[in-house]
């Protein structure tokens, strides 16, 4: 089987993540399907964000492997990593738009560094990502002239920059407000049927997630790894981790704790 | 965005890129369009300015447009970039655009990259010359006031503070201070040794041609003292502090901690500009002491090294040289040139946009503004004191 037919894009595989001594999570294990939408999910502080660092190559776990299409991330070359990571599309939390360059700028510098194209046709491309996201008009725009929706997808244009087969976004929906949100959600789900892509997303919008992602882990910021995995639909209705049920059901741990507490007791 | 629905078959041959390319078949008004090959952008797969070959290449007109993919191999948006193309050529010239023949997720992404745009005013300047400078003095005349204003706030400031009810805590005076004293001793001492030596080392030449060197003490003692201590480490710290305070505070402008801060109701005068303006006002006379000494010492140095002088005979030619009223005049600029510096800074820095670029922009004027603001008052204070026949 070619890597391009891998059905699994993604493995993660006892993955221990920590910032000098002090670890995040660990135990963490999960397989990305092909073209699927994948959720991170977790209340603040549980470890998505780093999480999605050692995936896109910003933090080594301590142990534990990363394959992408069969292929482990972090015992490649610093090369071959580089390489690697040409097909990660990122959406940063805040877009991490370049500020000293207008938006048409910052989805074409990708393309002249990493391939040989005319400047007609990175134009093109520019205006065609652009046009994708419903940003077309903002081109010539510098990134502090944005609103926080239009630098999501001003952010969202740059990853889909050099045609990458695996997105990810870090809190794609988080500070927006519900409608700009939604769009987000289905510009996410277009593009992912659009492109075939596989896309991870971190997040803890619960509306959001229910919406797009077909399948999951949940990160326990308590006991310091997954507790749950699913996608957040089944994680919803059948999961029985007062965290995740919690969590999802946005009730408080307290009485959750003790609704369980009183009903092993009972 | 390497299409798997194309490559399912994943067989060698689909991974060899093919030669992109597409062909016409024209009947009855109609055009199809035959596809083939890989569409691979990254590639090279893509073919900007079509269009016009397509639809103005003879002179029947061409009234719908179809395509043929069958020959297609893998595709990316190259592929998309040229349905694109086509689907707004077709649109223009009010051609019918079938797109029944092409892939699902190729359809579903023309849909998306059409689909209603938001809209982005930019403010763009296409106003008369006479228009935009009459905007640029009224600027230059808002920065003006606006930095008055910041002044006197600063000065109301002090006279809250002689009272001791600012609003700042004393943990951020001591590390400012810490900061524009003992911290930046290293610089000061260097470039104060280096200046008195320099000053020592051309008086020397010219004054031993008379014979004169005793009088390198002279030169140096009231350099040193009455200019040169005060106005390099005014620029030294308008450099070093100005510039740092700048950035400092523009960063916090980015990160919206100011905002908080007047959220919350703290003076922003009080919490942020008064530690740095007290602190680098009351350091500078005391950097300027240091620097008169180092100056003077580096002088020494150079007149011991390279004319006949003892140190005692250079201490005493100094000591009839300069006067009380001198150092008195070298420690005032200080002080003032102490407060220009960090108001200077902090008013700049608050001034800040909240990009990355901003910042680096608020540093650079912070240094700028400060350097050239100290050689002025310099300048004015020398006019002062030549008036008064100091």
């Amino acid at each position: 089987m070619t890597a391009q037919t891998q059905p699994v894009r993604l493995e993660v595989s006892d993955l221990t993540l920590a910032y000098g001594p002090t670890v995040i999570q660990r135990n963490v294990s999960f397989n990305v399907a092909r073209g699927s939408i994948f959720a991170v999910m977790g209340g603040s502080g549980c470890g998505k964000s780093t999480l999605l660092k050692s995936l896109i190559g910003l933090l080594p776990p301590v142990t534990g492997t990363v394959q992408f299409a069969g292929e482990s991330y972090w015992g490649a070359s610093a090369e071959r990593r580089v390489e690697i990571g040409r097909g990660f599309g990122v959406l940063f939390q805040n877009g991490g738009l370049w500020s000293s360059l207008s938006v048409s700028e910052n989805v074409a510098l990708p393309l002249r560094m990493f391939t040989r194209l005319d400047e007609a046709s990175i134009n093109m491309l520019v205006r065609l990502k652009l046009a994708l996201v419903g940003l077309g008009p903002a081109a010539d725009v510098m990134p502090a002239e944005l609103s926080g929706g239009m630098r999501k997808r001003a952010g969202l244009a740059r990853a889909l920059a050099l045609d990458p087969d695996i997105l990810f976004f870090d809190e794609p929906s988080g500070g927006l407000d519900p409608i700009t949100s939604k769009r987000l959600d289905d510009l996410i789900l277009d593009l992912r049927d659009g492109l075939g892509a596989t896309i991870i997303l971190v997040s803890h919008e619960l509306p959001s997630l229910l919406s797009i992602a077909d399948a999951g882990i949940f990160l326990d910021a308590e006991t310091r790894q997954p507790v749950a995995h699913g996608s957040p639909r089944e994680l919803l209705e059948t999961c029985d981790h007062p965290t995740v049920r919690a969590f999802m059901n946005r009730e408080r741990m307290e009485t959750v704790k003790n609704a369980g507490g009183h009903r092993n007791g009972s | 965005m390497k299409h798997r629905h194309a490559q399912a078959s994943g067989n060698i041959q689909a991974r060899i890129d093919r030669a992109h390319g597409w062909t016409l078949h024209r009947e009855n008004g109609q055009v199809v369009v035959v596809i083939s090959g890989d569409w691979i952008a990254r590639a090279g797969g893509m073919s900007v300015g079509a269009v016009d070959h397509i639809f103005d290449h003879d002179a029947d007109k061409v009234e719908k447009i179809s395509f043929d993919i069958t020959g297609t191999g893998r595709w990316d948006s190259g592929l998309i970039a040229f349905l694109w193309e086509l689907r707004s050529g077709a649109a223009v010239r009010g051609v019918v655009f079938d797109d029944a023949a092409l892939p699902a997720s190729a359809r579903r992404l023309l849909a998306l990259a059409t689909a209603e745009e938001t809209s982005v005013t930019v403010s763009s300047d296409h106003s008369s010359l006479s228009r935009q400078l009459g905007r640029w003095a009224i600027g230059l005349g808002t920065t003006l006031f606006g930095a008055t204003e910041f002044f006197g706030d600063v000065l109301l400031g002090s006279m809250v503070g002689l009272r001791g009810q600012l609003k700042m805590r004393a943990v951020d005076l001591r590390d400012c201070v810490l900061d524009a004293g003992s911290l930046a001793l290293p610089i000061v001492t260097i470039v104060n040794f280096l200046v008195g030596g320099i000053l020592a080392f051309v008086g020397a030449v010219q004054l031993s041609r008379f014979g004169a060197e005793i009088f390198v003490a002279n030169l140096v003692g009231i350099a040193v003292v009455r200019e040169m201590a005060a106005v390099m480490t005014g620029i030294v710290m308008a450099g070093r502090t100005g510039g740092a305070y700048a950035a400092h505070i523009a960063t916090m402008q980015s990160n919206e901690e100011i905002d908080a801060l007047k959220v919350i109701g703290i003076p922003v005068r009080d919490y942020l500009v008064m530690p740095r303006v007290l602190a680098l006002t009351a350091m500078m006379p005391l950097l300027y002491l240091y620097g008169c000494a180092i100056g003077i010492l580096g002088g020494l140095t150079v007149a011991v090294g390279m004319l006949d002088l003892t140190p005692t005979a250079f201490f005493e030619q100094i000591r009839l040289a300069i006067s009380g009223s001198q150092f008195l005049f070298g420690f005032g600029k200080s002080i003032v040139f102490g407060a220009l510096v960090a108001i200077v800074g902090c008013r700049i820095g608050l001034q800040a946009g909240r990009s990355a670029a901003d910042v680096g922009r608020a540093a650079t004027s912070a240094v700028v503004v400060g350097i050239v603001g100290v050689i002025a008052v310099d300048a004015v204070f020398a006019i002062c004191a030549n008036a008064v026949g100091f």
